[in-house]
């Protein structure tokens, strides 16, 4: 734009300034503008936001289908010969299973339960990870080696053996399974967020920090944890498919959940108990599990890509081909 | 060369020792009785009197935790796993019988998901951003994103009971199991499904890596120099390039391997081989203990030892391991 069509403008519309001086974006409005521009990232959180709908939605679609997402239903949920209605007959959208249960709103059910996994145990597992990273990293010496062979034990401990081990001791419970992810999650935000502290921490900012009389705990917290939270961010979004994935994989192997409290993997494991009796059994909580983990891996990844200084050149080239 | 094997084996040992501890305090220490636990549900008093003696529960902790610790000194005669509260067969027996299932189901689907994990990874990473590259990204985010229980019915569903149910039975029905020695056509036909699904998921994992790896090293100068002096793509992608792109998936195989070989619990238990797997999975079931406790630790073992390995082999590759 020459100078020359600024002033014809501006002279149009005089209420606006007459030249617009160039703005300052903060980071977080610099990542929320690329994402707008990556396609997958918007169908990501599109699904994400439909299942988290669906989720809260539940208690809605059993109200109107006046379905039970628990209790057996032989009478009423399936055909005369006790066989369940496959999708879409007598008002059951994805049909029932073998006790007659609509599958509909058990996966509704069944979302929140994935869900609040999902986003707890991550919450949790990225909290413990950046407390114990920063201090491991910011205080080094034997503080720091203690912690960080800590977190590499929990690297190398077999979790889904471990996982079941602890979750057999001390009885199946959806707390239990929450902290039990966290548990075996954390290790993985703490080494990153340990290796980056440790680079902070030589940085004369820090020192300014000390200098000015600030405190350890605020010059973690305050001042260099600020730094750190783009890696922070893209580990979490890519921990909670992880979390959904693990809690599935536990109550499929009937130790998450406890039926009849439905979630997408004791469903499945429910439908493979009957053998290969029906193909909607199985087909629509896999589809929702899948959509769900595929969701939140591609937005991980856009995020990560969104917030990668060095990525500008591939949204600026998007932008281009996009406007032609 | 020998310090660092030392202090490698060293943190080896600590981690194995974290493990028994923590498996010591999960079952001896837990609110409940831990005889009554062991001997399982269908126990007598005399049952539970002799398990009291035989564990030493009527003395203190520590005396316990020593006597624990003690029948775990691999030395011939002394190493003792206890004994089966189920069918009284030794653990040790059970363990044995297990376990070339899981090397069987180790070596098919490792050469699998090496070959299919590393050519796609090269592929992507030769035409970065190409046709191909986008198709490696989905192959890689549906292997991420996909359950392993998931991909294990699917395939059941489809290759199994589809195929058998229209008179194609061309693979086995879960549960068969053939051992190498005695037929190796049926062993490898047996372990074709378990196979490929432990493939496809991992194998995800591998072409991340790869690609990430090669396109790193392909930007360096020496491929430059390499270029420069007229050898063939081929050799400079595979013979400089490749090569030391390795360094990485060297350590990622070993763990992976050695995960496997400690139970593919998911794998096994969709499948129905009897391996540490769906043996502990039974186990715990049972709630037969003596044999959970056995299974972790001989598959922690495997885990701990691969990890050994594997730097070891890293400091063999990359001799500024060594110096640190």
């Amino acid at each position: 734009m020459s100078l020359s069509t600024v002033e014809a403008t501006a002279s149009q519309v005089p209420e606006e300034p007459a030249v617009k001086g160039i703005e300052g974006r903060t980071p977080l409005q610099l990542v929320v503008a690329r994402l707008r521009t990556d396609r997958v990232a918007i169908a990501s959180i599109v699904v994400i936001v439909l299942i988290v709908v669906l989720a809260i939605a539940a208690p809605l679609i059993a109200g109107i289908t006046g379905h039970n997402a628990y209790n057996a239903n032989v009478d009423n949920g399936t055909d005369a010969n006790g066989q369940p209605f496959p999708p879409g007959t007598s008002g059951y959208l994805l049909g029932t299973d073998n006790l007659g249960r609509d599958i509909l709103v058990r996966i509704a059910y069944g979302a929140r339960i994935s869900l609040v996994v999902g986003v707890l145990a991550t919450a949790i597992a990225t909290v413990i990870g950046v407390v114990v990273g920063l201090i491991a990293g910011y205080f080094g010496g034997w503080v720091d080696n203690i912690l960080a062979r800590i977190m590499d034990v929990v690297l190398s401990f077999p979790y889904v053996l471990f996982a079941i081990v602890l979750v057999s001791v001390f009885g199946s419970s959806l707390p239990l399974t929450i902290l039990v992810i966290a548990f075996f999650s954390f290790a993985a935000i703490g080494r990153i967020v340990r290796g980056q502290a440790l680079s902070q921490r030589e940085k004369e900012y820090v020192e300014a920090a000390n200098s000015l009389g600030a405190g350890n705990i605020r010059v973690m917290f305050v001042d260099i944890l600020p730094n750190l939270i783009a890696p922070v961010i893209v580990l979490a979004t890519l921990l909670i498919p992880t979390a959904i994935v693990f809690e599935s994989t536990l109550s499929f192997l009937g130790l998450g959940v406890v039926p009849p409290t439905p979630s997408w993997g004791n469903m499945l494991s429910d439908a493979e108990g009957v053998g290969f009796q029906a193909w909607w059994f199985y087909i629509f909580p896999m589809l929702f599990l899948l959509m769900t983990t595929l969701a939140f891996n591609l937005l991980g990844d856009a995020v990560r890509d969104a917030l990668d200084p060095r990525a500008e050149r591939i949204f600026a080239a998007r932008r281009k081909t996009k406007a032609t | 060369m020998i310090r660092f094997l030392v202090r490698r084996i060293a943190v080896g040992i600590l981690t194995l020792w974290f493990i028994v501890t923590a498996v010591f305090a999960l079952y001896f220490l837990a609110p409940h009785d831990p005889a009554r636990t062991i001997a399982g549900r269908a126990a007598t008093q005399a049952d539970i009197a002799r398990i009291n003696q035989e564990y030493g529960f009527d003395q203190p902790v520590l005396v316990q935790y020593g006597k624990y610790l003690e029948r775990l000194i691999p030395l011939p005669g002394h190493f003792d796993l206890g004994t089966s509260n189920t069918d009284h067969l030794p653990v040790t027996t059970i363990i044995a019988e297990a376990v070339p299932i899981d090397i069987s189901l180790a070596a098919g689907s490792a050469v699998l998901w090496m070959l299919l994990g590393i050519s796609v990874g090269v592929l992507a990473a030769r035409r970065p951003r190409s046709l191909w590259d986008r198709g490696a990204t989905v192959f890689v985010l549906a292997g991420i994103s996909m359950p392993t229980f998931i991909l294990g019915l699917l395939l059941l569903y489809a290759l199994y009971y589809l195929l058998t149910i229209h008179g194609i039975a061309i693979f086995p029905k879960p549960g068969s199991w053939t051992p190498f020695t005695q037929n190796p056509l049926g062993w490898a036909h047996d372990l074709i499904l378990p196979w490929v699904t432990l493939a496809l998921i991992t194998a995800a994992t591998y072409s991340r890596l790869t690609r990430s790896s090669l396109l790193e090293i392909l930007g360096e100068d020496y491929i430059r120099t390499a270029r420069a002096k007229g050898l063939s793509e081929r050799r400079v992608v595979y013979r400089h390039g490749l090569r030391s792109a390795l360094t990485p998936i060297v350590t990622q195989f070993g763990i992976d391997l050695a995960t496997v070989l400690g139970g593919a619990i998911i794998t096994e238990t969709v499948f129905g081989l009897p391996g540490l797997g769906l043996t502990v999975v039974q186990a715990i079931q049972l709630e037969n203990l003596p044999v959970v406790i056995g299974i972790v630790l001989v598959a922690s073992f495997f885990v701990v030892a691969a990890n050994i390995v594997v730097d070891a082999l890293y400091a063999v590759l990359d001799p500024r391991v060594r110096v640190s």
